[in-house]
């Protein structure tokens, strides 16, 4: 049964961008580690994190094409699930400082100590221990979307109203994430981390690993998710998408299939966050913003909703536009991305691999016609001519 | 005359005094109704005479104010919702016609098709012989044979009225609700139309909502008039259409 379900999703696409995507796992850190930082073949650590950041923004990309290509909710808070998983990895890593802070409390994150705290708050508790931590990583964006899911699909809540709640959800929390009392470092966030199961973050070795692990879990991903999109249920989805009473008068619980697809994608989501934030060595309230969020929704435009691989495609092409934008013309950026999302909105409503997508099947079934076409000019003389020597 | 339990028992609908207003107006104003088991009846009458929200009623998507509405004796559907209703064995075919556009008519045929419908049920799902041969025979039955690997998006509008018949049959229900089936149908699709219907009545109740006066007498069953959210008058269709009451409201305008 999980095998077949397995099997199903390793389609033509899916297995050349799986095979892509582990061979990037091998081959980026094996460049950055194993050349001299002279050869022409080197990747600098820099680039690494780079794509590394890329690799996870992609996969907060394909956790929203799920839920918005497949299912047509249009998330605008899916940063909030992303920002969440991101704090579990950044609380684990804040408990590994130990006594090493600045002010050197065995117990406590420095932030605590300075803000005068004697005791560790309880939603601490157990972030001392990876597994812990990384069931987090998943418990946390996934509980949070089963709730704010759970009301709002049961209550019918659709269309723009939805993309509205979702989008002030990401606001509250980033309002209650900057609140130094709620326990999270307030503004500044969780940063300064040393070390992760004992390796410290800033190492080569590490910064290769967590950039392989990112790829494979991004390669992971996009296997369920094509899974997902592939089996019966996938195909409900569309359904619910393009004729959501039709599939309800079939029978179906429209607010459970609804609420199934949210939750698996919060916690694409909050996995794409675990792994930016040893990354980028720092996680704060500004995640939750809710132009991150809007952000998302842009690369997966580009990319092309409703393909799985062209969100991931969107989310490193745009975000190395961005790198090299705000590098090159870093006033020019924020127009250049809206300039990006009207242009893709007008020519391109497919995005780019949609689009792709949409012409090769055209050519296919021109080229299906005129086979068929071929075929029955082809067939028609033998036929006569039996029927001649028949007579 | 029958005692109102003994018409009950006997029926698979049972609508009793059924009433519902949308912000002071009555769109159903003390409406009952009967349809029995493997019965073909066809509704007529004006606009907003509250067909369409009779059968809102019955299949979930609206709650009366006041009245009964009994299904097969003891379920009563006013505590249930779309799904449940569905999963009952009602099943419901809108005025527009409503397929899965971007999938293909065997793809809509296998998800109408009457198997569990939980998530998992769905994500673990194949394809069985069975049910493969069972979507076969409802793509016959909705002359689809040719376009059955086609996009639903690529169909006429008459193949794709067919095509959610098909997709009722599959949902193999006890009562089906048919509204407007031949509107924008060619003549030619339309008679077709009738004689699909009456197939499918064979083995199961089907309630048609329908306009063309022509199509209700090809397909030669009872008939209920509806005007102002209550009966008007029931019976064949030339004692219906030799009514007085029905003329004026309806058939003279």
């Amino acid at each position: 049964m999980i095998t077949g379900f397995i099997l199903r999703a390793l389609e033509g696409k899916i297995i050349v961008a799986v095979g892509i995507l582990l061979a990037v796992a091998l081959i980026v850190p094996a460049l950055n580690l194993l050349t001299p930082p002279d050869s022409a073949l080197h990747i600098p650590t820099y680039v690494m994190a780079l794509m590394g950041k890329y690799l996870c923004y992609a996969l907060l990309a394909l956790a929203l094409d799920l839920v918005w290509g497949y299912c047509g909710i249009l998330s605008l808070g899916h940063g909030a699930f992303f920002a969440l998983g991101g704090y579990a990895m950044g609380m684990y890593l804040m408990r590994q400082i130990g006594s090493r802070g600045v002010y050197g409390n065995p117990d406590l994150p420095d932030f605590m100590v300075f803000l005068n705290w004697k005791e560790l708050p309880w939603f601490w508790y157990g972030f001392d221990m990876f597994p812990f931590a990384m069931a987090m990583v998943l418990v946390v964006p996934g509980l949070l979307a089963f709730v704010f899911g759970w009301f709002a699909f049961r209550s019918r809540v659709n269309g723009v109203y939805l993309s509205i709640i979702t989008q002030a959800m990401t606001y509250a929390l980033m309002l209650a994430f900057f609140r130094n009392d709620m326990g999270f470092g307030g503004n500044n966030g969780l940063t300064d981390f040393k070390d992760i199961l004992g390796f410290q973050v800033q190492a080569g070795g590490t910064r290769a690993v967590l950039f392989a692990l990112s790829a494979i879990m991004l390669a992971l991903c996009l296997i369920v998710a094509s899974a997902i999109t592939r089996s019966k249920f996938g195909k409900v989805l569309v359904g619910v998408r393009d004729a959501e009473s039709r599939v309800r008068f079939l029978g179906f619980r429209v607010e459970n299939i609804k609420l199934f697809t949210f939750v698996v994608s919060a916690m694409f989501a909050g996995i794409a966050g675990a792994l930016f934030v040893p990354q980028v060595g720092i996680i704060n309230p500004g995640e939750f913003a809710p132009a991150n969020s809007i952000e998302v929704v842009v690369w997966t435009a580009v990319g092309g909703r409703g393909t799985l691989i062209g969100p991931i495609i969107g989310a490193i092409l745009v975000n190395a536009g961005k790198s090299f934008f705000t590098g090159a013309f870093p006033e020019f950026w924020l127009f250049a991305l809206g300039g990006l999302f009207i242009a893709v909105t007008l020519f391109l409503p497919k995005g780019i691999v949609g689009t792709i997508q949409h012409g090769w099947n055209a050519h296919k079934a021109r080229q299906a016609a005129a086979e068929t076409e071929k075929g029955r000019d082809a067939a028609t003389p033998p036929m006569t001519q039996q029927a001649q020597a028949a007579e | 005359m029958n005692t109102i339990s003994e018409t009950r028992s006997k029926s698979l609908l049972y609508l009793e005094d059924v009433s519902v207003s949308f912000d002071g107006f009555k769109a159903i104003n003390s409406l009952s109704l009967v349809v029995e088991p493997g019965e073909l009846r066809a509704i007529i009458g004006p606009n907003g005479a509250g067909k369409t929200t009779m059968m809102d009623i019955i299949t979930g998507k609206t709650r009366p104010d006041t009245g009964k509405v009994i299904f097969e004796d003891v379920i009563d559907l006013t505590k249930k919702d779309e799904a449940d209703i569905a999963q009952l064995g009602i099943g419901r075919k809108f005025q527009k016609p409503t397929v899965f556009e971007s999938h293909t008519v065997w793809d809509n045929l296998e998800l109408a098709l009457n198997r569990s419908r939980g998530v998992f049920a769905t994500l673990f799902y194949t394809l069985t012989a069975e049910d493969k041969a069972r979507i076969e025979e409802i793509i016959v039955t909705i002359r689809l044979t040719q376009r059955k690997n086609e996009l639903a998006a690529n169909l006429s509008h008459g193949q794709k009225q067919w095509l959610e018949i098909g997709m009722l049959l599959a949902q193999e229900p006890k009562l089906l609700l048919v509204d407007e089936p031949v509107a924008g149908m060619t003549d030619a699709e339309t008679a077709e139309t009738a004689v699909l219907l009456r197939e499918i009545a064979k083995s199961r109740s089907v309630v048609v909502v329908e306009h063309d006066m022509g199509f209700i007498r090809d397909l030669g069953v009872k008939v209920t008039c509806l005007a102002e959210g209550s009966v008007l008058a029931e019976g064949s269709i030339d004692f219906v259409s030799n009514d007085p009451k029905v003329i004026e409201n309806y058939l003279g305008r």
